[in-house]
């Protein structure tokens, strides 16, 4: 076994090093978590932000500029900061020990992957502070609002975006060829752990899209700067052009962002039910066909932007037929439950609330595909409420469930069931709060983005604002918690660490090793 | 605020007993609405019909799922002695959740078709009316009838900024609403002139992006005279979420007798162009005119966003000659959110607007602007 890793006691200098330096997995992992975390924190601040001028009709604590600039920059953190490297930050963790391998196949593009980060988000958040503000044109940045009238920090937007491509694309192709080449012998692919299996479908997808990004952020550079008309109409352009590409980004994206968690919360379930996971080769298949769907419904972003109407109903159709294998999904973790031996830990609370949440997301997913329908729902609050009830019980319930899950495995301490399962009531109740009114405020018309609005949707706002107050509190619950148990948990000495957990990860020490599997593991 | 709350659990309770019935109370801004608007033309009755039937299906399939899920989470818990079995697979079971889903689909897909070709179903208008989106305003031209006209928010920016009490129409009153007759097929051609923006009638179920350099189509037809409120549903900058839609719907003989006085109001203001304008009369027009088309950008007091919106007071084009001042606002400015106003403003508001841009504020440069002025250059273009 090689020496380990610097710690305090080797002085800052080796202790700093070891960060900056390092090619280790788990070493990674943790700084991608910790930096997401850090992130969200830094989003959920922009989120209060906004809900707390929405508190009342009028402005009362910002002006609405500076409300565009928090709904915009509260749309990327979240999205490119906080949940993206949330899950490869798991990625690294987990995959090298769920496959039986030593670490990623490319180390030091991990490490470069992770470093560049930081730097794409200083010179994101930088642009608050520069004379005309940050960007202020949505997370979707549509032409020509994000072009010809943005501020002039745009162009470190569209770095900053760049970069942060860059960093996606690195780690995607790390996570393929580390499962493609890495794996322990007798780990076949249909023997993979589902989290493994829904990561390289996400990473493949990554590869796809973000050049896609990528070609958007550059046509809108060269028209800024370059006196192109990509999309400029007065220039000959098409400012649908460009819904065009974001959306062809846009839509994998989502699905970017909730197809490993599935993957955590396939791994959760079949333990806290001590049964295996039922339809595992369904599941599989299912991942793929939503990935490869997830290619051809961008356009349903777009039903009132003057489509003709045959291209309506293609997407229409198209985006309806997603339910089908998302319903597999849900039907396969609930069966797995299904005559099981079940326990609620604080994991497992948070994976049946991503159930039940996500699959309430997806029912208002299904209603937005009917294109008549979204016609009255398009860029309203039901809208909003849709996609935080994907994303946030969606994706970061799941990691929250992930990060109590595997947290005993990584530091070798277990931390405070209570207090966790304390966090996750108050969870649930906040997010419930702040995001189930906003599909009323929706169907009775509130528009998203607005930094004020009339006096009829004064009520159902102060709900909201309350609920996401209460949400937000749950978060420095949660950073409490994992501090605490680092510094005080009790200390955890098996293996298995659950009762009812399957897979290599839980064959090897706990804490686990520095370095783990110098030697494949056989798998029958 | 107990009131409230109570009001609030108790809409909540309606919505559980009477789902369908609550959309009936049409134009009710009522704080508590819940659903989607039933509306008042055929294509928003379709949209909220393909809505409840999806609300319904999902809420089957929810009751069932979710009741099959808390069944289980009950009865095969550990601590009532459950002893987990091995299964992990089941072929028919497997089979039939994914084709019963997908025929439930296919199914649901007919009427959704149904009504998607109800809301393109735009042939043969009695009346056109395009609707352009500006900065952060719209415009109504009546095709074929020689009127056009501005509407745009007409709550004061005290009431926003909490200075005044807020009216019981807050950020849903427009100086000059849309005006069409019932009964009579009309057809939106909406585009925009700046950056996107998107027309919406709730009610009407109309809801069409205003693209630059592209025209979307959307239609209405209604029975029910009455005021319908709508908004701008794409964000298109700082004045998004002020430039309320109000429409209003009048029988067939008010809303000739409206047309023809905005024909006569148009023809009378040709005849007044030529007219010389005193400097206290234009000052006031111009406040008046810069309030509302102005301030949004370079702020009521002159000064600008640093940065963003550059400062009129002291500036060199107010200060410089008065050719130069007026062709930035019939022009616009290349590249920047500085818009043409030649097509939004009449002569005498830009003469106004000019006059009180050179005078306010310490500017003092003591000329007078008068329409013929602004006439003059726009005709020497």
């Amino acid at each position: 076994m090689a020496h380990g890793p610097a710690t305090l006691a080797d002085g800052w200098k080796a202790y700093i090093s070891r960060w900056v330096f390092t090619t280790n997995h788990k070493d990674i992992g943790t700084l991608y978590l910790w930096f997401s975390f850090a992130m969200f924190i830094l989003g959920g601040a922009f989120a209060m932000i906004i809900r707390a001028e929405l508190f009342q009709p009028g402005m009362q604590l910002i002006k609405p500029e500076f409300f565009n600039q928090m709904t915009t920059m509260h749309g990327l953190v979240m999205v490119f900061g906080a949940i993206m490297p949330a899950f490869v930050g798991l990625a690294n963790w987990m995959i090298p020990l769920m496959i039986g391998a030593p670490d990623m196949a490319l180390p030091r593009m991990n490490n470069l992957s992770f470093w560049i980060l930081p730097f794409a988000f200083a010179i994101l958040t930088s642009t608050l502070f520069m004379e005309g503000g940050g960007p202020n044109f949505g997370w979707t940045f549509y032409a020509p609002l994000s072009t010809t009238y943005a501020p002039e920090s745009v162009n470190f937007f569209i770095f900053a975006i760049h970069i942060m491509g860059a960093s996606s694309i690195m780690g995607s192709i790390n996570i393929i060829a580390t499962v493609m080449n890495m794996r322990a012998p007798g780990m076949t692919y249909m023997k993979m752990p589902l989290f493994v299996w829904t990561w390289v479908i996400t990473a493949f997808l990554l590869v796809a899209v973000m050049p896609v990004l990528a070609g958007a952020v550059t046509m809108m550079l060269m028209d800024i700067n370059f006196g192109t008309s990509f999309f400029n109409a007065a220039g000959g352009g098409d400012p649908v052009l460009f819904q065009h590409v974001f959306w062809f980004f846009g839509h994998p994206e989502v699905y970017i962002i909730i197809l490993p968690a599935f993957g955590v919360v396939s791994q959760i379930i079949p333990t806290f039910s001590r049964k295996p996971l039922f339809g595992y080769s369904s599941m599989v298949y299912a991942t793929a066909a939503i990935a490869f769907l997830s290619f051809v419904v961008w356009a349903h972003h777009m039903f009132t932007v003057g489509m003709p109407i045959a291209g309506e109903l293609y997407f229409m159709y198209a985006t309806m037929l997603i339910a089908v294998p998302t319903g597999v999904k849900v039907f396969n973790w609930i069966t797995t439950m299904y005559k099981g031996s079940l326990t609620f830990e604080t994991p497992m609370l948070f994976s049946i609330a991503f159930v039940i949440l996500f699959t309430f997301g997806g029912f208002t997913g299904l209603m937005l595909s009917i294109a008549a329908a979204d016609m009255q729902y398009h860029d309203t609050y039901f809208v909003v409420a849709h996609f935080h009830y994907v994303m946030v019980a969606g994706a970061v319930f799941s990691g929250t469930a992930a990060i109590y899950y595997w947290l005993p495995k990584w530091c070798g301490k277990m931390y405070n069931e209570t207090m966790g399962q304390v966090q996750f009531w108050v969870a649930f109740v906040g997010f419930n709060i702040a995001f189930m009114p906003q599909h009323f405020l929706g169907l009775a018309g509130m528009p998203r983005r607005y930094a004020d609005y009339g006096l009829q949707f004064a009520d159902w706002n102060m709900v909201s604002s309350v609920g996401a107050f209460i949400y937000g509190g749950a978060q420095i619950m949660l950073l409490f918690n994992v501090i605490m148990t680092i510094r005080n948990g009790k200390p955890v000495a098996d293996e298995k660490v659950w009762e009812g957990a399957e897979g290599l990860e839980w064959t090897v020490a706990t804490p686990a090793p520095y370095h783990t599997f110098a030697k494949p593991p056989q798998v029958k | 605020m107990l009131k409230r709350a109570q009001a609030l659990f108790l809409s909540l309770l309606s919505l559980v007993v009477s789902l369908p019935a609550l959309g009936s109370a049409v134009v009710e801004t009522s704080t508590r609405q819940l659903n989607m608007p039933q509306g008042v033309t055929e294509v928003s009755q379709a949209a909220y019909d393909i809505h409840m039937v999806m609300v319904w299906v999902c809420t089957v399939i929810g009751v069932g799922v979710f009741g099959f899920m808390f069944y289980v989470m009950y009865a095969h818990r550990k601590s009532r002695g459950a002893v987990a079995e091995n299964f992990h697979e089941n072929l028919v079971v497997e089979l039939l959740w994914t084709i019963v889903p997908t025929i439930i689909l296919i199914v649901m897909a007919f009427p959704a078709t149904t009504a998607l070709l109800k809301v393109y179903d735009t042939d043969n208008p009695d009346i056109e009316i395009k609707v352009t989106g500006y900065q952060w305003k719209w415009q109504y031209e009546y095709l074929g009838e020689g009127v056009k006209f501005m509407s745009e928010l007409n709550t004061s920016l005290d009431e926003v900024y909490g200075r005044e009490p807020k009216g019981e129409h807050y950020l849903r009153e427009v100086t000059e609403p849309l005006v069409l007759p019932v009964g009579k097929k009309v057809r939106f051609l909406v585009t925009g002139n700046d950056v996107i923006h998107s027309w919406w009638v709730p009610d009407f179920g109309v809801k069409r992006d205003a693209v630059p350099g592209l025209f979307t189509s959307g239609w209405a037809k209604t029975d029910e005279p009455g005021i319908y409120v709508g908004e701008c549903t794409e964000l298109c900058g700082l004045g998004h979420a002020f430039m309320p839609v109000v429409v209003e719907v009048k029988e067939e003989a008010e809303y000739n007798e409206w047309l023809a006085g905005k024909k006569a109001e148009a023809a009378e203001y040709a005849s007044t162009i030529g007219k010389q304008w005193s400097a206290e009369e234009l000052m006031v027009r111009g406040e008046e005119v810069y309030e509302r088309s102005c301030a949004a950008c370079h702020q009521s007091n002159g000064e600008g966003i640093p940065g963003v919106f550059p400062a009129l007071k002291d500036s060199p084009i107010a200060l410089g000659p008065m050719v130069g001042h007026i062709a930035v606002l019939i022009d616009g400015v290349a590249g920047t959110s500085m818009q043409s106003f030649a097509d939004q403003l009449s002569e005498v508001d830009i003469a106004a607007v000019v006059h009180y841009e050179r005078n306010a504020w310490d500017n003092n440069v003591g000329d007078v602007t008068q329409p013929l002025d602004v006439l003059n250059y726009k005709q020497s273009k």
